[in-house]
Parts: structure tokens; sequence; C-alpha cells
């Protein structure tokens, strides 16, 4: 879209001359107020634009630029535009978003997870779904070199932390996550499986504060993702339901049963959500964490699972949604798999 | 320090191999020669002489010796000979299992291991039984039982000397508070002993000691009785002073009448090349008498030499 403003410039519409240049400059003018206040909208920054427009910007054309976005400037009481210091706060943001995904690209994957299980538990519990994406998206080895990599960076273990900081019901159902080492073959028993399968839905029919209920947390804290995945399917054949659907209630076991059985849905939805334009802060972070954390295990089936949900592919929507450095790095790590 | 005995110069492992071939053939069986060989190497030794046995023989030399030998003396020598982790993997299933279950061995396995080992003897548990330790004890326990050994067995603690203080005398006065109102297993308490770093744990439970007037585990012997609050104690003995936890498990053993077996073949073997030394020390401060005596006045036969290879032994 920038290059057409620039190029529109030098095809003024039939009329006077003097008509068609004013026509036309006054729409270049509008188009490229536009594509800056676009540069600086939606994830990441359009740092092309900004150079090419804003840079090479004569006084007046910013002063439009200022007039013509109240939401970023306000009109100050001694006569000049000013720019709203929450705005600026926000567009920091967006500045270090190209930033924070290299440097978590490039970090050792046990680092990337022990950093970002720290920061979700001193986000709080908005946050602690990434605790439970951490522990339940990897595999059993990289989860121990995330507890490792704790150990090393905090001094502390993740169990004892979570167990010390989290209140509530969800302390146990956690702790008990990031301290699995699931078993991760294909050997399973189909008869443990059903069982396994009854003894949910009985916790889930009777209604009873299910993160309470010792057997559900037994079995989706030690049971492989074979197993589970096996329950999963038992529970759809003898209950008519899916576990995850009927878990909706209880945001925790929801999300947990989601990742270990199926993490290309559960991951399509954490991205639709943040890629919404009123996504909030911590929600689109979930953007870069999850293609930087799956590019190199799963983002082509998240990629598929995504356009089956919701009728665009992953790439065409960060396409349109992201802009500039930020939006070619998460392009190029999506297509890695190619 | 280890009270295993390895010569200063050893046979290969094919001289090794050879000779236990020998020690099988024939009518009976060369129990002195087993012991003479296998007691005294080391883990990476006697898993060379297994991978060696395998490769010339084409068996599994723990196949052959099962064959071969029998009851005490059998299972000392097959315990020992398994490395560390595959051994602890094995008793650890062992003990989930109905007619051999115990809560004691899993509790002593998850508590005396350091981060790293326990983690190992998790990766066997994987190999050799095809499910996860964890979900082997959650599903063969119940109740507090289960909320106490399932994060002992799955719990990665920090292993640095670091100790927060403030911490410290906090998490004392949660430990008196809930001890107090005989609240053994409630969640702080789990959360405290469960999670905490050794290190950290010996800081909080001096100050408990200090500021309280009694040992921790004075104060958790409210009902004699209860199985639970023993497994505590268990734990907490495990945890910060190991050796007089194994002192006290011989102990018992061999005072039993008869003797526990089991128990003494399981800490010989799964001490020897550890802190066998210093247990042994405990055992005499505290009973006056040599553990390797006490030993060889309470079993007989190969099995007796065994253990007593392993123990380190003065005489004959």
């Amino acid at each position: 879209m920038k290059t057409i403003v620039i190029a529109r410039s030098k095809f003024r519409p039939p009329g006077t001359h003097q008509e068609s240049k004013a026509r036309g400059e006054t729409m270049a003018q509008s188009d490229e107020l536009e594509a800056l206040t676009r540069a600086f909208s939606g994830h990441g920054v359009d740092e092309r634009t900004l150079i090419a427009v804003l840079g090479k910007s004569h006084p007046e054309k910013r002063k439009s630029f200022r007039k013509g976005n109240p939401h970023f400037f306000k009109e100050d009481e001694r006569s000049f535009e000013r720019w709203d210091d929450h705005r600026i706060k926000l567009l920091k943001r967006e500045f270090m978003r190209f930033k924070n995904a290299v440097v978590l690209w490039a970090m050792h994957p046990w680092e990337r997870d022990a950093r970002l299980m720290k920061e979700a538990l001193i986000e709080g519990p908005d946050s602690y779904n990434v605790l439970i994406e951490v522990a339940c998206t990897r595999s059993s080895e990289e989860l121990l070199g995330a507890r490792r990599a704790y150990h090393s960076l905090f001094e502390h273990s993740i169990e004892e932390d979570i167990a010390s900081q989290v209140h509530g019901p969800d302390c146990k159902l956690l702790v008990a996550l990031v301290s699995a080492y699931r078993y991760e073959g294909s050997n399973l028993k189909e008869d443990t499986a059903k069982s396994e399968a009854k003894i949910l839905l009985n916790a889930i029919k009777s209604g009873e504060k299910k993160t309470q209920d010792e057997e559900v947390i037994r079995i989706l804290t030690t049971r492989s993702k074979p197993h589970l995945k096996a329950v999963y399917k038992y529970y759809q054949e003898i209950g008519g339901s899916n576990l995850d659907e009927d878990l909706k209630s209880d945001s925790r076991l929801q999300e947990t049963v989601q990742c270990l059985c199926t993490p290309e849905k559960y991951f399509s939805q954490v991205l639709d959500l943040a890629l919404r334009p009123d996504a909030d802060k911590s929600t689109k972070k979930a953007v870069t964490r999850v293609i930087v954390t799956r590019a190199d295990v799963d983002v082509k089936e998240i990629d598929e699972e995504f356009s089956k949900m919701y009728g665009v592919h992953l790439s065409k929507k960060i396409e349109d949604t992201a802009n500039g450095n930020y939006k070619e790095f998460l392009l190029t790590l999506i297509a890695k798999g190619d | 320090m280890a009270t295993l005995a390895v010569p200063p110069s050893v046979p290969s492992p094919a001289e090794d191999a050879e000779q236990l071939r020998k020690a099988f053939a024939g009518w009976g069986t060369n129990e002195d020669l087993i012991i003479s060989i296998l007691a005294h190497r080391n883990t990476a030794q006697r898993k060379l002489i297994r991978q060696t046995y395998a490769e010339t023989y084409g068996e599994d030399l723990l196949k052959a010796l099962d064959k071969e030998l029998s009851s005490d003396f059998e299972r000392s020598v097959l315990l020992w000979t398994l490395d560390p982790a595959e051994r602890d993997a094995f008793l650890s299933n062992e003990a989930t299992k109905k007619l051999t279950s115990s809560n004691w061995v899993l509790l002593e396995i998850a508590c005396t291991r350091s981060s790293m080992e326990l983690f190992m003897v998790r990766q066997a548990y994987h190999a050799r039984y095809k499910k996860s330790l964890e979900e082997d004890i959650a599903c063969h326990t119940t109740g507090d039982f289960r909320k106490l050994l399932v994060p002992l067995a799955s719990t990665f603690r920090y292993e640095g000397p670091e100790v927060n203080m403030t911490l410290a005398r906090s998490e004392a006065k949660i430990l008196h508070e809930k001890i107090h109102e005989k609240a053994y297993n409630h969640d702080e308490l789990i959360r405290i002993v469960t999670t905490r770093s050794k290190a950290q744990l010996n800081a909080t439970l001096n100050h408990y000691n200090n500021e309280f007037g009694n040992a921790i585990n004075k104060d958790l012997k409210a009902d004699p009785n209860d199985e639970f609050l023993k497994l505590l104690r268990s734990a907490i003995k495990c945890l910060t002073c190991t050796e007089k936890y194994f002192e006290k498990v011989l102990r018992l053993a061999i005072n039993k009448l008869g003797t526990d077996e089991w128990a003494l073949t399981r800490v010989v073997t799964t001490r020897a090349e550890v802190d066998m030394q210093r247990i042994k020390e405990q055992y005499h401060k505290r009973n006056s008498v040599p553990l390797d005596r006490a030993i060889a006045n309470d079993t007989s036969g190969d099995y007796k030499k065994m253990l007593l290879a392993l123990v380190g032994h003065e005489a004959a």
C-alpha cells in the first residue's frame, strides 16, 4: 500500500493542472497520513513507511499528521498538539516487539521456557495459562531442560516458586503439571484409558469442583500423552461430548486438556485471540511466544488448523495485522518448514 | 564416602566376563569367584562387564545370575550389578506392586537421591516399565500418601547452597502452626517439605529448633501409630540427615526377629558406592558395635560374604 502512495502522486487525474495538482496532493497527503497511522498500529511498526513518509516529511505535513490523529495527539491548552502519554507507552511496546521476538528466537529453548514461566508467575493469574502451555506442550526432555535452566537462572526450582506464589485450587494442578516426566512411548493399555475416561465423566457430571478431584488431577498430571489422547477418544465415545468442552467452566483444566490432547487447536485459539484488534497487551504477546516456540515444532500444523477454524491462513492473518520487520520475521519463521 | 573396594589394577571386562562364565560352568556355582569380581567393581566397570558378557556369550549377565543363584544372595548380587538408576527404578516399581508394596522404599529413593539421580531413575523407569514413575505411584496410593509421595518423586529440587533466612523464619513458623493445629497433611506443610531445596529446608528446620525448642520430628511424634506421620518424619530425616536415617534402617533390619533381609540388602547395595563409610561410623557410634560385625552375626553363607565385601570388612 505504501508504494502505491508514492506512485500515485505521480499520476494526476485529468482536470485543470492546478486543480488536479491540488487534488492529487491532498489525496497523496491523506493516503500518506493513513499509511503513517497504520504504520503505528497493529503488531509491530512499519519501519519503512516511517522512514519514507515521516522521515522525509516537512513540518507542515507532520502538523497535519498530528492534527489528523486525535488518538495519538491531543490539543494542549497552550496551543500545541501533544503526544498522548499512554500512546507513547504503547508505541514503545510495538517498537520492541521485533527485538523481543529476535532475542526469544536466538535463545536456547530451555532458557526460553524458563524465562517464559518466570514471567508468567510474576504477571499473575491472568498469565498462568503460559505455565500450562509450557508444561503440557513440550516434550518430557524439553520440560526437564527448562527446569534445569530455571535452577541456573533463578536459584529456585520452578515447582517451589509456583507452590509458594500461586494460591487457590490451581496451585496443585500447576505444580503437578510442571513436575511431570511423562512416558513418551506409544505403549498404552486401552482398558485403563477406557476406565479413566469413565472416571473423568463421573467427576465432571458430579458437578463438584473438578480441580479438587484427586483422580482428575492424577490422570491429567501423570498419564502419558498418547494415553490421554486415548482417554479423550473414549470420553467422546462413551459420553457423547468432548472432554475439553465439558470442562468449559474450569479454564485451567480445559487449557490443560487442550494442550495435552489437541495442541494445534489450542495454539490456533490463542493466536486468534491475540490477533484481534481489541487484544490487550498480555494477550498480544502470545503471537511472538507461540510462533517463536513452535516454529521448529508444529507451526505448519497450527497454520492448517488455524485456517480450518478461522477460514484464513495464519500467514495471511499476520500479513494483514502485523507490520514491518516484526511481520517479516514472523512470516519467515512460519515459512521455515517449507 | 564409599566402602566399595576396587583393586588397584583391574582385569579387563573380557577377563572378568570369562571368569564369571567359568563360575557358572558345571555343577554348582563358584559364588566366591562371583563375589570376588562383582563386589569389587564400580558402576562403570560393572556396566562394561555386562556389555562384554552379553556380546561374548549372547546372554544378559543378570539372566545368568538369576539362573545360577538363589534367595537373598541372588537378590544382593542382582541389585548390586544393576546400575544405580536401574536399581532404583526396579526397587520403586517393586514398591508399587501389591504384594511388595512399600511407601518406605519410595520415600527413601525420592528423598536420599540427588535431583539429577532421581531424574535418571525416572528415565530408567520409562525405559524399563514403559510408564512414568509418578503415574505408577499415583495409581497405587491414595489420599495423604499420594499427596506426599507423588510430589516427592516428581520434584527437581534446586541444589545450590543459597539460603534465604527470612524465608526460613517464615516457613518454620508455618510448619509450627500446622503441627500445632495437628494439620499434618496441610498443603503448606507438604509444599515446604516437597519443594524447597535441601539447603533451604535445613535452614528452616534449624530455625524451627532454635525458635520453638524442639526438633520438628519430636513435634511430629504426636501419634506413634499414625503411618502418615511416620512417613513424614522419615522424609524429613532422609532430606536432612541421610546417614542417621540409613543407620536406623540398618539397625531395625538387623535387630528385627530374624532379619529384614530386603531392607539390609537394599541399603547396602544402594549406599556402598555412595556414603556407606559415614553410615558405618554413625552405626558404630550409635550401637557400639561395628556394622560389619553386626551383619556377620546376623547373616550367613554367601549372602553374608557379599554384604561384607560391599560394606568393607577388616578380618577375613
